[in-house]
C-alpha cells in the first residue's frame, strides 16, 4: 500500500511532463513544418549563422 | 542529350544558353548560385517532375512586392508568399539561405508542408523587390498572400483538437492504470477502501480532462440543438456527460460503477477521428488555395505620363490604359487602342480558334492575347464585367443546389432521439415493473446511453474519408468538399466540357500534304514565336536551329526574309471550307506553292479509355462544349458519346444540368473554363483539373491534377468504395449496438463490458476503413 502511495504520484508526474512537454512544443510551433523539420536536420547552415551574427554585431 | 545543369530539362541543339543550359535564363541563374557559394544545392537536390521546372520566367516581368509587405513596430517589415517551383528540401535550403545573405534580412523561413514563405527585414536597409530579386532569378514563382485570411480558421480549429487529443490521451492512459488495477481486484483481492481510493484519483484525472476535451463536440451539439436539428455530437455530449456525472456520483457513494475510462477513452479515440479528418482536408484545401493563388493576376496600367504600374484587377478604373504584353492574359474587360493581335478565348466560350482583334474590338478579362502586344481602355470595372455576370449565375446556381446532408448527419437524426428514448424507457421501466430504488434505475439507464454512445458511428464515416483523401492525395485528386466523396459515390451521370476537360486545350499538329523538309523550315522559323500555333510547329521537330532575325507581324504570321509563315488572309490564299477545321498556318516560299499545316487539340491521352470505363461500368455520358459543331462532333465520334451538344453558353449548360436533375440523375460535371464554372455549381458534383481557371477551381468540389483524365476514374472509384465502406462501418456499429444494449437494459453492464465493447467496435471500424487504402478499385 505503501508502495502505491510513491508510484502513483510518480506515474502521474511523469505523464504530465510528457503532457506539458507536447503541448509546449505545439505552442511553439514544432508541428507546423513536419516535413521540412524531417529534412532541416541535413541543412548546412554553418556560413549562414555567421552571417546573422554579423548583422546582429552591426544592429545591437 | 545533355540535361540543363540549372533546371533538369534537355538542352536544345540550338539554346541561347550553350551547351550546358537550356537557355540565357538558367545560365544567369547558375552563375547566381554559383557566385553565392551555394552550388552545392545541385548536388542535393532531386527534381520532381511533377512541380514547376526551375526556370527563371522571362515574360513574367517585374512584380512589385512592395505594396503586400506587412509593417510593424521596430522598423522590421515582413513579407508572407507561396513558393511555386519547390522540388525537395534542397529548395528550402537554397531559397532561405539567399535571403538569409541579403543584407538586412533577419529572417527567412520556408515551411515546406504549405510551402509559404516568411521573410522579415529591417525597414529602410533593403526593400521588398531587392530582397526577392535573387530568389525569383533562380526561376521560383512568389506570391504574396494574406495571412489572416488563407486557412487561419482551419489552422486553429486543428491546434485546438491537437491539444485537446494530446490531454485526453494523457487522461486515458493514467485513468486506465487504475481502471485496470480495479478489474484485476474485482475478484476480491481488493478492499473497497483502495477501489474507493483509485476511483477519486480516476475522478481527479479524467473530470478536468473531460471538461476540456468534450468542447469540440458540446459545441456543435449546441448549435446543432439550437438550429433545431440533431447531429452525431448530440449523443457523444449527452453519454460522455451523464458518463462522467454517474461516475463521479458512484465514487462519491462508494459504489463500483465507475466509467471515468470509458469516457475519456471514448473522447481519445473520436478526436484522433476528428484530428486527422481535419487535417486531411485542410491539406487538400490548402494544396487548393495554392494553385488558386498562384493563378491570380496583375495588370499593367499606363498612366497619362508614360509611367506602367501593377495594379490588381479589382483596383483598375474605369477609363485607364492597360498593356497587355504577347503571352499574357488580359486582366480587364475593354477595348482595343491600339496594336493587332489574336485572342485564346478558349477559357470563356471553349471555342479553340483564336479570333483576331484589331482596335476597336473588345476583348474580355480572361482570355489570353497570342500575337501581338495590345493597349486597352478599359470599359467594364467589377460588377460590369463578363466575368461578374458569370460569378453571378454561379452565385444563383449554387443557391438553386439543395443543401446536401451528410450521410452520417442522417443516420444521426434517426439515432439520437431513438437511444435517448431508450434509456427513458430503461428508466422507466425498472422504476414501474420492480421495485429497485431509482438510483439503480437511473444507473441502468445512463448505462444505456454509455454503451450506446456512438464512438464507432461517429468513427464510421471520418476514418473512411480520411483514409480515402488520403488515397486521393496520392493520385493528385483534391477534395475542397467535406461531403464531395458522398456526393460522388451516388453520380449516375458524367457531363464533360471539351477543351481543356477531354483535351488538353492545346494545339498538335496533324499530319498533312507537308515533307520534313517543310517542317524543319516551318519549326526554325515557328521557334521564334510564342504563339501556340507556333510552338505546336516547333514542338513537332524540336531539333532545328532557331531562325535569326525572324520579324513577328501582329495577327498575321511569321516573317523571314522571303519565307512567310502565317495565316490564309495574311498570305493571300483563297477560302477553302472543305480545309478550315481548327487553327492552320501556312508556309509560304518563293518559287514554291504554299504549305498547310493543320492542327487540332488532341485528347488527353486516355480519354478514350476513362470514356470506355464510364461507359462499361455504367455511367450516361453527356459532352456540352461552347466550340462549333463540326469539332464537337468529331470528339464526340472518335470518344463514342453520344448524346453532345455544340455551341452551348453557360446558360445552356446549366439548363441542360437542371433538366438532367429535374429527371432525378445525379451529374458529375467536369470542366475547366470560365464558361462551365456557373455548370459546376449547378451540379450535383464537380470536378475541375488543376489547369483550370481559378474561378472553376473555386466552385469545383474535386481538383484534380496532371495531364491525364484517369483521376476521374480514381475519384470515382474510391468515392464508390468509400460508400460501401461506410454502409458497412455503420451495419458493423449497429449491429455491435443491438449485442450490448439488451445487456445494458437487463443491467448486467459493467465498466470493464463498457471499455471493452467500446473499444473493440472502434477497432473493427478503423480497420474496416483501412482496407480501402491499397488495391486496385475497377
Amino acid at each position: 500500500m505503501t508502495n502505491l502511495l510513491m508510484l502513483i504520484p510518480v506515474a502521474l508526474v511523469l505523464g504530465a511532463l510528457g503532457l506539458v512537454g507536447f503541448l509546449w512544443a505545439l505552442r511553439s510551433g514544432q508541428f507546423e513544418d513536419l516535413d521540412g523539420a524531417a529534412n532541416r536536420i541535413l541543412f548546412d547552415y554553418d556560413e549562414l549563422e555567421q552571417k546573422t551574427d554579423d548583422n546582429e554585431k552591426q544592429h545591437p | 542529350m545533355a540535361v540543363c545543369a540549372h533546371c533538369g530539362a534537355e538542352v536544345g541543339v540550338a539554346s541561347t544558353g550553350g551547351a550546358e543550359f537550356c537557355c540565357r535564363g538558367c545560365r544567369a541563374a547558375y552563375s547566381l548560385v554559383r557566385g553565392m557559394g551555394l552550388d552545392q544545392y545541385y548536388r542535393r537536390r532531386s527534381i520532381d517532375p511533377t512541380q514547376r521546372p526551375l526556370r527563371p520566367d522571362d515574360e513574367a516581368g517585374p512584380v512589385d512586392y512592395s505594396a503586400q509587405v506587412h509593417p510593424s513596430d521596430d522598423g522590421i517589415v515582413g513579407l508572407h508568399l507561396m513558393v511555386e517551383g519547390m522540388h525537395c528540401a534542397a529548395c528550402v535550403w537554397l531559397i532561405e539561405s539567399i535571403l538569409a545573405r541579403q543584407p538586412g534580412v533577419i529572417e527567412a523561413r520556408l515551411n515546406m508542408t504549405t510551402r509559404r514563405l516568411v521573410v522579415r527585414w529591417r525597414d529602410g536597409e533593403t526593400n521588398a523587390n531587392a530582397v526577392l530579386a535573387p530568389v525569383i532569378a533562380i526561376g521560383y514563382r512568389l506570391q504574396p498572400y494574406d495571412p489572416a485570411r488563407l486557412g487561419r480558421e482551419s489552422e486553429r480549429v486543428e491546434k485546438e483538437l491537437l491539444r485537446a487529443m494530446a490531454v485526453a490521451g494523457f487522461a486515458a492512459g493514467n485513468v486506465m492504470l487504475f481502471s485496470v488495477s480495479i478489474w484485476a481486484g474485482q475478484s476480491g483481492s481488493m478492499d473497497w477502501v483502495t477501489r474507493s481510493l483509485f476511483h477519486w484519483i480516476s475522478a481527479l484525472i479524467a473530470l478536468p480532462a473531460v471538461v476540456y476535451c468534450i468542447r469540440p463536440f458540446a459545441r456543435s451539439a449546441f448549435s446543432a440543438l439550437r438550429a433545431g436539428r440533431s447531429n452525431m455530437d448530440v449523443p457523444i455530449t449527452i453519454g460522455v456527460t451523464l458518463a462522467s456525472a454517474m461516475s463521479l456520483w458512484e465514487t462519491m457513494r462508494g459504489g463500483p460503477h465507475a466509467y471515468f475510462d470509458a469516457a475519456i477513452s471514448l473522447l481519445f479515440f473520436l478526436l484522433i477521428g476528428r484530428y486527422l479528418d481535419s487535417r486531411a482536408r485542410g491539406r487538400a484545401r490548402s494544396s487548393a488555395e495554392h494553385l488558386l493563388a498562384l493563378g491570380a493576376v496583375t495588370v499593367t496600367v499606363l498612366d497619362g505620363d508614360g509611367t506602367r504600374r501593377l495594379l490588381p484587377p479589382e483596383q483598375v478604373q474605369l477609363g485607364m490604359t492597360v498593356l497587355v504584353a504577347t503571352g499574357e492574359r488580359i486582366g480587364a474587360d475593354g477595348t482595343v487602342t491600339d496594336g493587332q493581335s489574336e485572342i485564346d478565348t478558349s477559357l470563356i466560350t471553349g471555342e479553340t480558334v483564336p479570333a483576331p482583334v484589331e482596335p476597336g474590338a473588345t476583348v474580355f478579362a480572361g482570355t489570353l492575347n497570342l500575337s501581338g502586344p495590345l493597349k486597352l481602355e478599359v470599359t467594364a470595372v467589377g460588377e460590369s464585367t463578363l466575368l461578374a455576370e458569370i460569378v453571378r449565375m454561379m452565385e444563383v446556381a449554387e443557391q438553386g443546389r439543395a443543401r446536401y446532408v451528410a450521410i452520417a448527419d442522417r443516420v444521426a437524426r434517426y439515432y439520437a432521439p431513438v437511444v435517448h428514448l431508450m434509456g427513458l424507457v430503461t428508466f422507466l421501466g425498472w422504476e414501474i415493473f420492480t421495485d429497485t430504488p431509482w438510483q439503480v434505475a437511473l444507473l441502468y439507464a445512463v448505462s444505456v446511453l454509455i454503451i450506446t454512445c456512438p464512438c464507432a458511428l461517429a468513427l464510421a464515416v471520418p476514418v473512411v474519408q480520411v483514409v480515402a483523401s488520403g488515397r486521393w492525395l496520392r493520385r493528385g485528386i483534391l477534395a475542397k468538399s467535406a461531403t464531395a466523396q458522398e456526393r460522388l459515390a451516388s453520380v449516375d451521370w458524367v457531363v464533360f466540357d471539351k477543351t481543356g476537360t477531354l483535351t488538353e486545350g492545346r494545339p498538335e499538329l496533324q499530319a498533312g500534304h507537308w515533307t520534313q523538309e517543310d517542317l524543319r523550315q516551318a519549326a526554325s522559323i515557328a521557334a521564334a514565336s510564342k504563339h501556340p500555333v507556333a510552338r505546336a510547329v516547333a514542338r513537332a521537330m524540336p531539333d532545328v536551329p532557331v531562325a535569326d532575325d525572324v520579324r513577328e507581324v501582329a495577327g498575321c504570321g511569321l516573317a523571314y526574309g522571303d519565307i512567310r509563315l502565317g495565316s490564309r488572309q495574311w498570305l493571300g490564299l483563297p477560302d477553302d471550307p472543305a480545309e478550315a477545321s481548327g487553327p492552320e498556318l501556312f508556309l509560304a516560299r518563293p518559287g514554291h506553292p504554299a504549305v498547310r499545316f493543320g492542327f487540332r487539340d488532341p485528347l488527353r491521352a486516355d480519354a478514350k479509355d476513362v470514356v470506355a470505363l464510364l461507359k462499361h461500368k455504367g455511367y450516361r455520358l453527356t459532352l456540352l462544349s461552347g466550340d462549333r459543331r463540326s469539332v464537337v462532333e468529331t470528339i464526340a465520334g472518335d470518344l463514342g458519346i453520344d448524346d453532345w451538344q455544340a455551341g452551348c453558353k453557360p446558360a445552356d449548360k446549366c439548363a441542360r444540368l437542371a433538366a438532367l436533375a429535374g429527371a432525378g440523375h445525379k451529374v458529375l460535371m467536369i470542366g475547366d473554363g470560365l464558361n462551365d464554372a456557373p455548370a459546376l455549381a449547378s451540379a450535383h458534383v464537380s470536378m475541375s483539373p488543376s489547369s483550370a481557371v481559378d474561378i472553376s477551381q473555386t466552385v469545383a468540389d474535386v481538383v484534380f491534377q496532371g495531364h491525364l483524365l484517369s483521376p476521374v476514374i480514381e475519384a470515382l472509384a474510391v468515392a464508390r468504395k468509400a460508400g460501401a465502406l461506410v454502409r458497412q462501418n455503420f451495419a458493423l456499429a449497429l449491429g455491435y449496438n443491438l449485442l450490448t444494449i439488451p445487456l445494458a437494459i437487463a443491467g448486467q453492464v459493467t465498466p470493464l463490458i463498457a471499455a471493452i465493447s467500446m473499444s473493440t467496435s472502434s477497432v473493427i471500424v478503423i480497420s474496416n476503413a483501412l482496407r480501402l487504402s491499397r488495391g486496385r478499385l475497377w
